[in-house]
């Protein structure tokens, strides 16, 4: 599912405890690392998750987004939807 | 073989192997049957050490693991320093020593993740394969703790004669104690295991019917808890990318600071390990004899080089390949095309109705 309707715009991720977003250097940059698990983070994710802090909204993430890298509002909307969706599934994020 | 370490993967994980001490005495013990005593631990600031130069070295997750890590005074120390460092940090348990006072510390001090085993979802017969009477029922009590600290739980457990016929019961079981993800890890035989091997080893018939119920509970808890299975590997065609791959992804420190390639390598006669307390771990990482002896594929044999899996199983288990056939450079001969499957299937039909041989000290 990578629709953005599924995520509702006041849902406030968040990384649920036991997953965390790591700098390793050796690893060439930033992961995501679970339970037996681990994600390589691409630059655009790593903007992405670290604005989920349970305090802000998806609204408020996009509009931040939007405004940071100056691209349009809708583009951004539905790739952070597609991307959270895809984390939401793998329980690597909490809505 | 590779020594350069500009053309060396990086490892992923550290599995720390903290103390040998347990209270369990389950005869399938991944430990050796040579345990290290507790006069040869590395102390607290070492293992510090060990885990700033694993960060550096690209290891992002630890298992801290024994025996049973909370037999260590210092396990909150050494967890701090973990998460200090920068790793993830996985906390194998058996639950047994591990009070509700010790795990609230640990979470405190950055504990990212508990993984707790279960012997069988019976307690009489769980706390007969642990040797430990009330093991089952502490294992609940810490299960129910970790969940009430929202720290995420794996649940472990390992498939052989004695409970097969009950895997949808023990998921039922781990669902119940609210973990995030279970592991069905049919017995590998090293160590303990092997030791025990025709007293664990299942029926075809029973391997059969557990691979179809796990097939089964995937579908049914789809959402609900992760299944991970290791699978029975005599019982397989083509063996399993030990470790995934020698030297590639991981590494393993005893208690007494040998650094291994997997915890079964010491099986392997004639290899030297070298010792986090003489050498920088990513030198033994890029350098130490062990760690290069089978590395890459150049020293399997034909089979194995020109076999379109050569890549996906690197030939399979050396220490396998070893115990089997005598041979650490052999093809494991679980694979279906060893010129040695034939010893496998002739193993995994030797079941015998006899008392474990407990691990101890």
């Amino acid at each position: 599912m990578t629709d953005t309707a599924s995520i509702a715009p006041d849902a406030r991720p968040r990384l649920p405890r036991g997953v965390r977003l790591a700098h390793n250097e050796a690893q060439g940059g930033w992961v995501l690392l679970a339970p037996e698990r681990v994600f390589k983070a691409d630059p655009i994710a790593v903007e992405i998750v670290k604005r989920c802090t349970g305090e802000a909204t998806f609204d408020a993430i996009v509009d931040d987004l939007a405004k940071a890298y100056n691209a349009p509002r809708e583009r951004i909307a539905t790739d952070v939807g597609a991307l959270l969706r895809g984390l939401v599934d793998k329980r690597l994020m909490e809505l | 073989m590779a020594t350069n370490g500009a053309a060396l993967p990086r490892p992923l994980g550290l599995l720390a192997e903290l103390t040998h001490r347990c209270p369990l005495g389950c005869p399938y013990c991944s430990n050796p049957l040579a345990l290290d005593s507790r006069h040869d631990e590395l102390d607290t600031a070492t293992w510090a050490r060990v885990f700033k130069e694993a960060a550096a070295l690209g290891v992002l997750q630890v298992h801290l693991s024994g025996g049973e890590p909370a037999s260590r005074r210092d396990i909150v120390d050494i967890t701090a320093a973990a998460r200090e460092a920068g790793l993830y940090t996985n906390l194998i348990t058996s639950g047994v020593g591990v009070t509700d006072k010790l795990i609230g510390a640990l979470a405190d001090a950055g504990l990212d993740h508990v993984q707790v085993s279960i012997q069988d979802s019976e307690a009489t017969s769980a706390d007969r394969i642990a040797g430990y009477e009330g093991a089952y029922a502490r294992k609940r009590a810490l299960g129910a703790q970790v969940v009430a600290l929202k720290l995420p739980l794996t649940v472990n457990i390992v498939i052989h004669r004695a409970n097969i016929v009950r895997i949808e019961e023990q998921v039922a079981l781990a669902l119940d104690m609210g973990a995030a993800r279970v592991e069905i890890a049919h017995v590998q035989y090293y160590g303990w295991a092997l030791k025990n091997r025709a007293a664990l080893m299942p029926t075809r018939e029973q391997v059969d019917a557990a691979v179809a119920t796990v097939e089964a509970l995937r579908k049914r808890h789809h959402g609900r808890i992760v299944i991970d299975a290791v699978v029975p590997d005599y019982h397989a065609r083509f063996p399993k990318p030990c470790v995934g791959g020698w030297g590639r992804r991981s590494l393993n420190v005893t208690p007494a600071g040998k650094v291994l390639p997997c915890h079964a390598a010491e099986s392997i006669p004639g290899l030297e390990f070298w010792n986090v307390r003489d050498h920088p771990l990513a030198e033994i990482w890029t350098s130490s004899p062990a760690f290069n002896a089978f590395r890459g594929t150049d020293f399997l044999p034909e089979l194995c080089k020109s076999c379109e899996r050569r890549d996906v199983d690197f030939g399979g288990c050396r220490c396998q390949a070893f115990a089997l056939t005598g041979d650490a450079r052999e093809t494991d001969p679980v694979c279906h095309l060893s010129p040695h499957h034939d010893k496998v299937a002739a193993l995994a039909v030797v079941q015998e109705d006899r008392d474990y041989s407990y691990r101890r000290m």
